[in-house]
């Protein structure tokens, strides 16, 4: 069922498979550039052990900066370190970094081309109980309308220790955004990854469901249950919103003429929105979007505001049934033409 | 301590620096007059004075840096760049103009001298201090010095960016404020009071230091006085005249964003040939 190529965890339907934060991979991924790379830098805005740079700290303290409750003064920090030679990590969660920064992002980071390598942490609803101030729904919509800006949002722990460890070679801004709450491990240590590059995690050809962060487990259980009623899915996990791999999108598209796009995000501006922007252009197929509708979250446990915000394998179950709808009446519309 | 001659030569090199910012901005039809001319003296005396660096290879390593802050009055920055070599003086003519070099607001990717791009307040400040964190930690005696507007003060960001050169002890930052009291609405303390400036600047626990900003025997005495601080940042504090040279323009709110006409840019020179020798202007 599964693209035996992914390497994808053996247990990844079972009741047993590994429940862990995205951030847990960005923690382990900093220890290892620390020790790779001597120009590897970490600052944090007084929020070290949520974003899990606190291993960082203690193993390179030299190059280890705490920048307290300053976030527009830390991306500014991290600028002009990225300007003498650093590889600066800058740490905080995803509403204050871009949400707080926004400008410093644009002018500091975004124009003057700095490598800098911005993380957005408890990014999403998911975030829970913390309630609407901190669920971050906004941020990949910000980020990826800034020139030369990479912006990745990894599903699991190992994809996140994967992207951090590329974030750091790749030469330019980069934004990668983990959320608070476990989430099954999807991915492998042998699971391929490259920043720009989707991985087809599942083959069909009935609908691609194009997919990232928490959404691509939720993408792949939907699809699982699908087959069993006869429809096909493709299931792709697009990480990386920006640039975004439009070869794998558009031979998604061709091949199933119907897409679902799957986010932890707000509707407008997101996934979503660049799958739209790009079909658009490329070829056209009928689109359906999970993510936020255009609302502002509340507080909770991360499953019960999932399953409101119509952001979990149900949804998306739905949402396809939606689309296949449509795009037989599409089919049926042009016969009669 | 500083030879006549020495101080005389870097007078003449502010005259003409002035003129060709006049010249600039006239021929551009729009810009920064006010804020460009106020701080002359103070980028006559980094350039051809305090910093290290070196126009045949913008990049060395062992340069000091200039973080122009108040992006706006890059006329004064671009100028200083010209005469130091950068890169040619008749390229200030196209200052603002489609395809040119020389940018509305800085773009350091363009032009090289430049080490930032600025034009959004409250910003340099940040950066300067993470590049003198980077030099700390190659422990290198490298230099970074940033211009500020006094409204600018008005940013938050510019004092988390104060506490942090201070947390950290950066001796190696030395901010610069260019205190005219004029920023586009008016009297900064009618905007959006600062006073007491020297009393904030000391409680976030910097060394500051206080100038003529227009003198430049001045300016340099407060440079070489900051370079020798240890352990904690400074700021100098210089006192200018916003439009400074031009008798219409000087402590005028209104030539903050505005430019010379032709009579106007005639007259404001024939006052600079006052000053010092005769302003060459280009043909
Ligand atoms: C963040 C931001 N807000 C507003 C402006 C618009 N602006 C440009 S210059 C200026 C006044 C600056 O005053 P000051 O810092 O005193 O500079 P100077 O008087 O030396 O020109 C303003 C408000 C800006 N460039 N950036």
């Amino acid at each position: 069922m599964v693209n035996e190529a992914m390497k994808l965890a053996e247990n990844l339907f079972n009741n047993d498979v590994k429940m862990t934060p995205t951030r847990d991979g960005y923690g382990e991924a900093l220890v290892e550039l620390g020790e790779s790379n001597p120009n590897v830098v970490v600052l944090s805005g007084d929020l070290t052990e949520s974003t899990r740079t606190e291993g960082f700290k203690h193993k390179f303290p030299d190059r280890f900066y705490e920048m307290g409750i300053c976030e527009q003064n830390m991306v500014g920090v991290a600028c002009g370190l990225s300007m003498v030679g650093k590889i600066p990590f800058v740490a905080t969660y995803a509403a204050f970094v871009p949400g707080r920064a926004f400008d410093q992002i644009r002018i500091s980071a975004g124009y003057n081309r700095s490598n800098v390598k911005l993380s957005g942490a408890h990014a999403g609803i998911s975030v829970g109980p913390d309630g609407a101030t901190h669920q971050m729904m906004e941020d990949i919509a910000l980020m990826r309308t800034l020139p030369g800006m990479t912006v990745i949002a990894p599903c699991d722990r190992e994809e996140t220790r994967k992207a951090t460890i590329e974030a750091a070679n790749l030469e330019g801004p980069v934004y990668l955004r983990f959320g608070r709450d476990k989430v099954p491990e999807v991915t492998t240590k042998e699971t391929p990854f490259k920043i720009g590059k989707a991985n087809i995690l599942m083959d069909g050809s009935d609908v691609a469901i194009i997919a990232n962060g928490p959404l691509v487990y939720e993408a792949l259980d939907a699809a699982k249950t699908l087959r069993r009623n006869g429809v096909y899915c493709m299931v792709v996990n697009m990480h990386t919103v920006k640039p975004l791999d439009v070869t794998t999108l558009v031979y998604a598209a061709r091949k199933c003429g119907a897409v679902i796009t799957a986010e932890e995000h707000q509707i407008t501006g997101g996934l979503g929105g660049a799958v739209a922007e790009t079909l658009a252009r490329n070829n056209p197929v009928p689109q359906e979007f999970i993510g936020m509708p255009d609302s502002y979250g509340e507080s909770g446990k991360p499953r019960e505001l999932m399953e409101k915000y119509g952001m979990s394998s149900t949804a998306i179950i739905e949402a396809v049934k939606k689309v296949i709808a449509r795009k037989a009446s599409g089919r049926i519309f042009a016969g009669v033409l | 301590m500083y030879s006549k001659a020495f101080v005389e030569a870097l007078e003449q090199k502010s005259c003409d620096i002035r003129g060709d910012i006049l010249m600039m901005l006239k021929e551009a039809k729009s810009g920064h007059s006010g804020g460009s001319l106020s701080s002359v003296e103070i980028l006559t005396a980094l350039y051809f004075y305090k910093m290290k660096h070196n126009p045949m290879n913008p990049d060395w390593d062992g340069r000091d840096y200039f973080i122009l802050s108040k992006g706006h009055v890059c006329p004064a920055l671009y100028t200083a760049l010209a005469h130091s070599g950068y890169f040619p003086r008749e390229e200030l003519k196209t200052l603002r103009k489609f395809g040119s070099r020389l940018q509305g607001h800085p773009h350091w990717l363009k032009l090289p001298g430049l080490e930032t791009s600025s034009g959004s307040l409250g910003q340099g400040l940040s950066v300067a201090n993470g590049m003198a964190l980077a030099l700390k930690l190659d422990k290198k005696p490298n230099r970074v010095y940033c211009l500020l507007g006094d409204g600018e003060l008005q940013e938050g960001q510019i004092w988390e960016a104060a506490m942090t050169s201070a947390h950290y002890g950066l001796d190696n930052v030395c901010a610069i404020v260019d205190y005219n009291n004029l920023e586009i609405d008016g009297y900064v303390e009618e905007v959006m009071g600062i006073h007491p400036l020297v009393e904030k600047w000391l409680s976030f626990n910097w060394h500051v230091h206080e100038c003529d900003g227009n003198d430049i025997t001045s300016v340099i005495r407060a440079l070489d006085h900051a370079s020798q601080m240890k352990r904690k940042p400074s700021v100098i504090i210089a006192h200018t005249t916003k439009g400074k040279g031009v008798s219409f323009m000087e402590d005028v709110d209104l030539w903050h964003g505005k430019t010379p006409s032709p009579e106007q840019l005639e007259q404001a020179l024939s006052q600079l040939d006052g000053a010092c020798s005769v302003f060459k202007p280009w043909n």
